[in-house]
């Protein structure tokens, strides 16, 4: 990645270390910091995971403390955001998805305070690795699919057996269904963390060609601009991300269809 | 990068994605499951009922709210309809107290030309009499004025007047 005298290193925001570990600041970023991490080790990922709970908190519990008719802003703000997933969920789901509303409530918020609280700089965003993305897709995907066998018995199968299609195409399609609800939980999951990584790495590869004086207020330039078109990124992935679970979850509550 | 100098290099080292390096991932996913339980908890027990009920209670205080204003405009409604009709009733109470006025009025005023009538009749038949009585003496004077210069017509016409000659061809002439 090295190239002339300057060095741009658009992955290293990636990396997990451990927090209450002194590195040097620069690479290399292979130290006692970033190896051997075990899974109670506090981490960049456990700070930054731990930040999104307390914004969390603080939007939805202290914000609506007043449990004012008139809101305050801050009340108004989750009262938007609980209006909009809960009419989702009702909508997409159907009514009787309505009693997993917090469960989607939790994904949405989650997702959208990472992608949001990655964008500051310095800060660490845990929804561009696939670890966690990959963990919140199987949820999703285990959640829905113990859902609708035990909601449907084996019943649930039958969105696999497309009914409305010929009888001789529908072992084939029984089997292109298939593939495609197992492949669910792996575009749930690359979707997002693609987007936030890709969205990152351009950025820093934008901040470091801000160095060079010569394209400078080019780079910088497209760092707003990116910057700016990854909050709506942000946004929009959380979203997509939550409406995707909606329509999963449409399966296992919902009437039969395809 | 120096990559040389380390044994144990991270697994993303090769492939240039952190992501992929997997010793870290059970620490990524201990600490995101703690995260999400800790939030699905804060949002299933405190904030989301909590903004459900508050939601909740805005609809109903803003339903409230419509049912006492179209409650008012009724009552609104009625007291224009009650000042309406109290109006008519004073117009009409007017209407008539202005005729029984006009009634009472026609009447005194009659009665006041009757009694006029009479007292004009009354003072024509006095003012009749008087002049029926000035008549009678007028005629009574002519008669004598008559008789008297007739007497002296013939006397100045030397003669002597007969004095019942004279009356009778004076009345004869009077009443001629």
């Amino acid at each position: 990645m090295a190239e002339g005298g300057f060095a741009i290193h658009p992955m290293d925001q990636f990396v997990v270390k451990r927090w209450f570990c002194h590195d040097e600041p620069a690479t290399p970023l292979i130290n006692e910091c970033t190896q051997n991490i075990h899974w109670y080790d506090i981490t960049n990922v456990t700070v930054w995971l731990a930040v999104a709970v307390l914004a969390i908190t603080l939007l939805m519990v202290v914000g609506s403390r007043g449990r004012a008719v008139i809101p305050t802003r801050l009340q108004s703000v989750g009262e938007v955001i609980y209006g909009f997933i809960h009419k989702m969920v009702e909508d997409v789901a159907g009514h009787d998805g309505v009693k997993y509303f917090p469960f989607v409530m939790t994904l949405f918020l989650f997702i959208l305070f990472s992608n949001l609280l990655g964008l500051l700089p310095k800060s660490f965003t845990t929804t561009s690795h696939v670890a966690v993305t990959v963990t919140l897709a199987l949820i999703v995907f285990l959640f829905v699919t113990l859902l609708g066998l035990a909601r449907k018995g084996i019943g649930f199968l039958g969105m696999f057996w497309v009914s409305s299609a010929p009888l001789a195409l529908r072992p084939v399609l029984a089997i292109i269904e298939v593939i495609s609800y197992f492949v669910r939980p792996v575009s749930h999951s690359i979707r997002l963390a693609g987007n936030l990584m890709a969205g990152h790495a351009v950025m820093k590869v934008f901040a470091g060609f801000a160095s060079m004086a010569a394209i400078s207020p080019v780079a910088i330039g497209a760092v707003s601009a990116i910057y700016g078109l990854e909050l709506l990124v942000a946004v929009v992935q959380a979203y997509v991300f939550t409406i995707l679970t909606c329509v999963y979850l449409k399966d296992a509550v919902g009437d039969a269809h395809h | 990068m120096a990559t040389e100098a380390h044994d144990a290099a991270p697994a993303w080292h090769a492939t240039g994605m952190p992501q992929l390096d997997i010793t870290t991932w059970a620490n990524q996913i201990f600490w995101l499951a703690v995260a999400l339980v800790v939030i699905f908890l804060v949002l299933w027990r405190v904030a989301l009922p909590r903004i459900g009920a508050v939601l909740a209670e805005r609809r109903g205080t803003i339903t409230n709210d419509l049912a006492a204003a179209e409650e008012l405009k009724q009552k609104a409604v009625a007291a224009e309809k009650a000042y309406n009709d109290a109006l008519a009733a004073a117009r009409a109470e007017a209407g008539r107290i202005v005729a029984k006025a006009k009634a009472d009025i026609q009447g005194d005023l009659n009665a006041a030309i009757a009694k006029a009538d009479a007292e004009i009749a009354a003072k024509t038949a006095e003012s009749e009499k008087a002049l029926a009585e000035i008549r009678a003496g007028a005629e009574q004077a002519v008669s004598a004025v008559a008789l008297e210069t007739a007497d002296a017509v013939v006397t100045a016409l030397g003669g002597q007047a007969d004095p019942a000659a004279v009356k009778a061809a004076v009345a004869a002439a009077l009443k001629g």
